[in-house]
């Protein structure tokens, strides 16, 4: 294990981060937490890909006849109260959830990642002007901030996703500019400045790869946290809005009915924290085999 | 110390400046024109223009940040829609009872997870650490507003043990008030009957919101309490032939307390949050509650009013983690 390290520092810098990958994967695929966590999250992935199709009725039809049935071998998670199938509702709810973790993730991480290179890498007051403008955005508790911002742009599912990745992408920025001070430090860095390389290939090119596996590391914890959000915010009925099958806003609705239908806001409920849940096992598993420093931290 | 306070408190206002200053460029950057939506909807071109006029709506945008900074400064917050009254006076009507579900929330966490964190610790490898690990994990994925729901469907629909929503029973007269704290002026008032009813309907929501702050606190005391137990100075304790709850309080936790403060103040983040969700699912009739209300109905000086609030409080709240540090481990010198 030792010499292999050291080959790997030693030997051309593709080979080096080869075994890198190879090493970490090997390391993940030992915690038992990232099976499970790579299980849902493949479910919920396939799932969401299926679409409509993996529902086995239509998510949108009513049926005044079938209203508030119980879970029962028709209708496995029973029906909501204009009749429609709970358990189509619920899959093809997937799909939203999905792609709204991905879409808040990667709006932040752009927005973020970028202004951190600049900050961390050109400083003065550039940086300045930067961080004390995150200084700003982390002065409001999360959820608050977002809360404040849909309800400005208006309820609706994509003005929910922009106001959550405008209040998350700070955290990035943060983590990619403490990164950068330390590594524009580091010897190879130097050792490219005197090689004659400029500003643009020594970020592309010795920066960035270093610092993108903590942001990956950061965003596959992250997105099962984008999802809860979103979906919070369709609870309190600034997400999604009816008849969207998305879960935050399936609950809200069922809030109503849950005295005498406990399926109705249970089912949506446990989809979204198997999801969650899903996410989290497998980021915090990618961060321990990917980056042993950060372990147990937080 | 003073001088780190001090220096801590200076910074407070610049913060708080540019905090204005997002929540201004937010106000003011509604797609929806402010002045067609205080006209009413079928108001003429002229009556829009009076408005946008009266309202200072027309002059330019950095005379308006300056005249909606000096209202702030003199507590200004602007007049909901909704409630038809000062926004400052519905939120210190309101504050007392999120302060009342925050406190308790916190408390919790304390109350449950810092215990949980050192058995697991202490205990580390056994059944009950699995349990305590497996818990936190799981708590840390679940939505808060489902786990509140779920609490309402297991103890009220199903066991009857506590109360569906609300902060006092309907046939309760609200003690005198003194604090606005239920719990508190019934206390201090001596009035046992309110004090029973305020406990019963503060126990599901304080759990619900609870949540969120308890999965880390279990993790991180966890953590922390294994990485001080390796320490040699609890070597020397045990060699000491220290009993063991003397090694484990004293050495231990002592030691392993400061992080858990960390995330004590990072959390209080979620715990902000969370009040929207938690006091709406509950009919808690705090700002949260009032701030979701007002959302429905378009009224963006009462949402914020709450936000600004609520950042206040959050600001504050860190302050007075930061200064808790250098109490709790003298090894810290500001």
């Amino acid at each position: 294990m030792l010499s292999s390290t050291r080959v790997s520092a030693t030997s051309l810098g593709r080979r080096a981060g080869t075994s890198y990958l190879r090493r970490s994967l090997r390391l993940l695929a030992r915690i038992p937490s990232a099976w499970i966590g790579t299980a849902i999250v493949g479910l919920l992935v396939a799932v969401a890909l299926a679409g409509p199709a993996a529902a086995p009725y239509d998510p949108f039809h009513i049926s005044a006849a079938d209203k508030l049935r119980p879970p029962s071998p028709v209708h496995w998670f029973g029906t909501d109260d204009l009749g429609r199938d709970l358990l189509s509702r619920v899959l093809t709810g997937a799909r939203i959830s999905l792609a709204v973790g991905v879409v808040v993730l990667v709006l932040a991480m752009v927005l973020g990642v970028g202004l951190g290179l600049i900050a961390g890498y050109w400083g003065g007051w550039m940086d300045e002007v930067i961080m004390r403008t995150t200084d700003v955005f982390l002065a409001f508790p999360r959820l608050v901030l977002a809360i404040a911002i849909a309800a400005t742009l208006g309820p609706g599912l994509s003005n929910s996703v922009v106001a959550i990745a405008l209040s998350w992408w700070p955290w990035y920025t943060r983590l990619v500019r403490g990164q950068l001070l330390s590594l524009r430090e580091q010897e190879y860095v130097l050792a490219a400045v005197s090689l004659g390389a400029g500003r643009p290939r020594i970020l592309m090119r010795h920066l960035l790869p270093n610092v993108g596996t903590t942001v990956v590391i950061q965003a596959s914890i992250d997105i099962g946290f984008a999802i809860l959000a979103s979906a919070s915010l369709s609870f309190i009925g600034l997400g999604a809005q009816p008849p969207t099958p998305e879960w935050g806003a399936i609950i809200a609705q069922a809030r109503s009915y849950m005295v005498d239908a406990w399926w109705y806001p249970t089912f949506p409920g446990l989809a979204i924290f198997l999801a969650v849940l899903g996410f989290n096992l497998l980021g915090n598993a990618v961060r321990d085999a990917f980056d042993p420093r950060l372990r147990s931290v937080t | 110390m003073a001088a780190y306070a001090l220096r801590r408190l200076a910074l407070i206002p610049p913060l708080l400046i540019g905090v204005s200053l997002l929540l201004f460029i937010l106000t003011h950057l509604i797609p929806a024109d402010p002045a067609k939506l205080i006209a009413g909807e079928h108001a003429g071109a002229e009556q829009v223009a009076a408005v946008r006029h009266a309202f200072g709506l027309d002059r330019p945008l950095p005379e308006q940040y300056l005249v909606y900074i000096a209202r702030l400064a003199r507590g200004n917050l602007g007049v909901s829609m909704l409630t038809n009254a000062p926004v400052l006076g519905d939120l210190l009507q309101y504050f007392p009872a999120t302060i009342e579900l925050t406190a308790a929330a916190m408390l919790l966490t304390v109350v449950l997870g810092v215990p949980l964190g050192i058995l697991s610790a202490v205990r580390s490898g056994s059944t009950i650490d699995l349990l305590a690990q497996v818990l936190s994990v799981s708590g840390l994925s679940f939505p808060i507003f489902f786990f509140g729901i779920l609490l309402q469907l297991i103890f009220v629909r199903n066991l009857g043990w506590f109360p569906l929503s609300g902060r006092l029973a309907i046939t309760a007269i609200p003690p005198h008030h003194i604090t606005g704290l239920y719990v508190i002026d019934s206390l201090l008032t001596g009035n046992a009957g309110d004090l029973g009813s305020a406990l019963s309907h503060l126990a599901l929501p304080s759990l619900s919101l609870a949540l969120t702050s308890l999965a880390p606190t279990v993790r991180i005391t966890r953590s922390t309490m294994l990485e001080a137990l390796s320490q040699d100075y609890i070597r020397t304790a045990w060699a000491k032939g220290l009993v063991s709850s003397r090694v484990f309080v004293h050495h231990g936790l002592r030691n392993a307390l400061i992080p858990v403060v960390t995330v004590l103040g990072l959390y209080t983040s979620g715990l902000l949050g969370g009040v929207f969700l938690v006091e709406l699912i509950f009919d808690w009739p705090g700002v949260g509650l009032y701030s979701v209300n007002a959302i429905t109905a378009f009224d963006y000086s009462a949402i914020m009013g709450t936000s600004l609030l609520l950042t206040l409080t959050f600001v504050l709240v860190n302050l007075g983690v930061d200064l808790l540090y250098a109490v709790i481990d003298p090894r810290i010198r500001y």
